[in-house]
């Protein structure tokens, strides 16, 4: 274009042939077998990041101090970028000429692999905190182990997000401690939002068929062995911030993992998919 | 440029001017930086924060316009540059702030003058973004409409802005590629996506050329902050480089400008162009654009409904540090 610079491509192309490399030596990648479990798997790791980024990307520019704008915003495009490698990984092991994007956006609801606790809506910044810690605990456990998954690809992936999600976990935490402990009304609200929220929780460590599937093929840890990890964390964190673990079971609401959601679910899909359902086969 | 009619002082000759007046002056046209702590008029101090704080409240206002398209945004690629350029605008706000406090004004006390109306922001940001081709526009003729005046402005006299120009600038020119990125692809793209970018680009072409303010012979502001180099160029001078860069962009899009008296002058070197409606430019800098309210409103409603967040962060911070002093008490 006249009068603005070029931009530089070399790292892109560095960046694919690396991929391209890793591939062939990722025996998961084309295994028959496995396909079906692991690519559901992979969508699932995808679209909790994608729900959970779009989620925290509806505060642009509304949040409650500048700082936080650029947190929240940072957070998101985080999990958006981890999107791309995990939906895009998806795409190729489905090996059925879809792209990230077509998985992004023109999957329903029923196809859909998130937990319901990513999806509920954002509330005041009490839920959307408290949502987000939640979730940290469990994604950094999560992906601390799957950066020794039997799959390069995965793990390579894992070790990318945890460094951006070990921040996620730092900054939730430290909010969750630090409003839970403020003043009365930041405590109340943060109360309220854990009691709200903490009924969707047990569904990431509820396993089943697939995930004892890609457990198996050494791809991703049991579920359950995370769990003590999640609840020392979680624990300690709401110890600090002077509040009452809720006697309400965790594992109340669940089958977001399988494709049966809250009502939230349709109403992000049609606002994030409008553009690509509106005008089919556009390029963007 | 996100600074539009700051009200500057008085000018002085330099016969009226006291000593100290002469010798800042003398070390302004030298080309030295002016730094917080050192003596500056009161003039030179007060233009500075109006002008300073008119562009922060534009950076955090100006996230709600591409703020409005995340969510919808095409691809995750997409999804994630708007990310990274909106986040980037709240980012140059939270220089710009931290700039103007160098100056002796608070940050909320700028944010209590954005909330009252005693401070604005550009006009731009009072206008719609109604489709994805906005998105392009916005990059693509906001941005580059603010890089015309934020270039020259890392040349400006005060430090601390100078400074903060310079990583701004940086950003702000990847935004303004992004934004042509996007209507390169919209312009080569279906009939829709091409009707879509002409669209955006009729309805965002005036109110970029009003960015610049009102012409020279109207602005009574200019000399002034000149002098202080705390304004750069005139608004007629960079309107017109603006001109020139951007019909050859949107030529090479295969675009419409929309000024049918838009005419390249061999004798000028310049393109003859039509001035924008001045009276809806004074009407949206007064309030009755057609999303002041909404920009405002939704501007004053986060910050009130943060309240609580930022009063529990203090109320935890003041507790932390009279625990530690208690336990530094029992230590001794």
């Amino acid at each position: 274009m006249p009068s603005l610079p070029d931009v530089a491509t070399p790292d892109v192309v560095t960046l694919a042939e690396r991929a391209a490399a890793a591939q062939a030596q990722d025996p998961h990648v084309a295994d028959v077998a496995l396909k079906t479990a692991f690519f559901d798997w992979l969508c699932r790791m995808g679209d909790n990041s994608l729900i959970l980024g779009h989620r925290i990307s509806e505060w642009c520019g509304h949040g409650p101090v500048l700082e936080e704008d650029i947190a929240l915003a940072n957070t998101a495009l985080d999990l958006i970028g981890h999107t791309q490698m995990w939906l895009g990984l998806a795409a190729e092991v489905e090996g059925a000429g879809r792209s990230a994007d077509d998985l992004a956006f023109l999957r329903d609801a029923m196809k859909f692999r998130n937990l319901k606790l990513v999806e509920l809506p954002n509330g005041d910044m009490a839920v959307t905190l408290m949502r987000e810690f939640l979730f940290d605990a469990f994604h950094f456990e999560l992906l601390t182990a799957l950066t020794k998954s039997s799959s390069p690809r995965v793990a390579e992936i894992a070790a990318k997000a945890l460094k951006e999600v070990s921040y996620h976990l730092e900054r939730s935490s430290d909010l969750v401690v630090r409003l839970g402990d403020g003043t009365e009304e930041s405590h109340a609200r943060m109360q309220a939002a854990l009691n709200k929220v903490w009924g969707y929780t047990g569904e990431m460590f509820a396993e089943d068929a697939i995930d004892d599937a890609v457990a198996e093929a050494g791809i991703a840890p049991a579920l359950s062995d995370l769990l003590p990890f999640w609840q020392r964390t979680v624990g300690e964190v709401l110890e600090e911030a002077t509040l009452r673990q809720p006697e309400q079971r965790f594992d109340a609401h669940s089958g977001g993992k399988q494709g049966r959601h809250t009502e939230h679910l349709g109403y992000i899909l049609a606002e994030m998919q409008f553009l690509q359902r509106a005008y089919p086969g556009a390029s963007w | 440029m996100y600074a539009q009619m700051v009200k500057s002082e008085g000018m002085k000759s330099p016969e009226e001017m006291s000593p100290e007046e002469r010798a800042f002056q003398e070390r302004v046209d030298r080309g030295e930086k002016i730094e917080p702590k050192e003596w500056m008029p009161e003039g030179y101090r007060k233009t500075l924060i109006r002008q300073m704080g008119q562009h922060a409240h534009s950076e955090i206002v100006g996230q709600l316009p591409e703020g409005n398209w995340i969510t919808r945004a095409p691809t995750l690629e997409r999804k994630a540059i708007l990310l990274a350029k909106v986040q980037d605008e709240a980012g140059h706000g939270l220089y710009l702030y931290s700039a103007a406090e160098t100056l002796g004004v608070s940050r909320d006390e700028l944010m209590e003058k954005l909330h009252s109306g005693a401070m604005k922001y550009s006009s731009i940001f009072n206008y719609p973004t109604l489709t994805w081709a906005d998105m392009g526009a916005v990059g693509w003729l906001v941005d580059g409409a603010a890089i015309m005046n934020q270039v020259p402005l890392q040349r400006t006299s005060y430090g601390p802005y100078s400074r903060a120009m310079i990583r701004i600038c940086k950003e702000e020119s990847f935004h303004q590629r992004q934004g042509y990125a996007i209507m390169m692809k919209m312009a080569q793209g279906t009939p829709e996506q091409k009707e879509m970018a002409q669209d955006a680009l009729n309805r965002f072409w005036y109110p970029s050329l009003m960015m610049f303010g009102p012409s020279d012979k109207d602005s009574v502001h200019s000399a002034q902050s000149m002098a202080w180099k705390i304004k750069m160029n005139t608004n007629d001078e960079l309107r017109q480089k603006f001109v020139d860069e951007t019909v050859p962009q949107a030529k090479y899009l295969g675009l419409t400008v929309p000024d049918e008296t838009l005419k390249w002058n061999e004798e000028r070197g310049h393109y003859d162009f039509a001035e924008p409606d001045w009276d809806e430019f004074f009407e949206v800098i007064k309030g009755n654009g057609p999303c002041n309210e909404e920009r405002l409103g939704a501007r004053r409603e986060a910050w009130d409904k943060g309240a609580w967040f930022r009063d529990g962060l203090t109320a935890y911070a003041e507790k932390a540090a009279a625990r530690r002093a208690a336990s530094n008490v029992a230590a001794e």
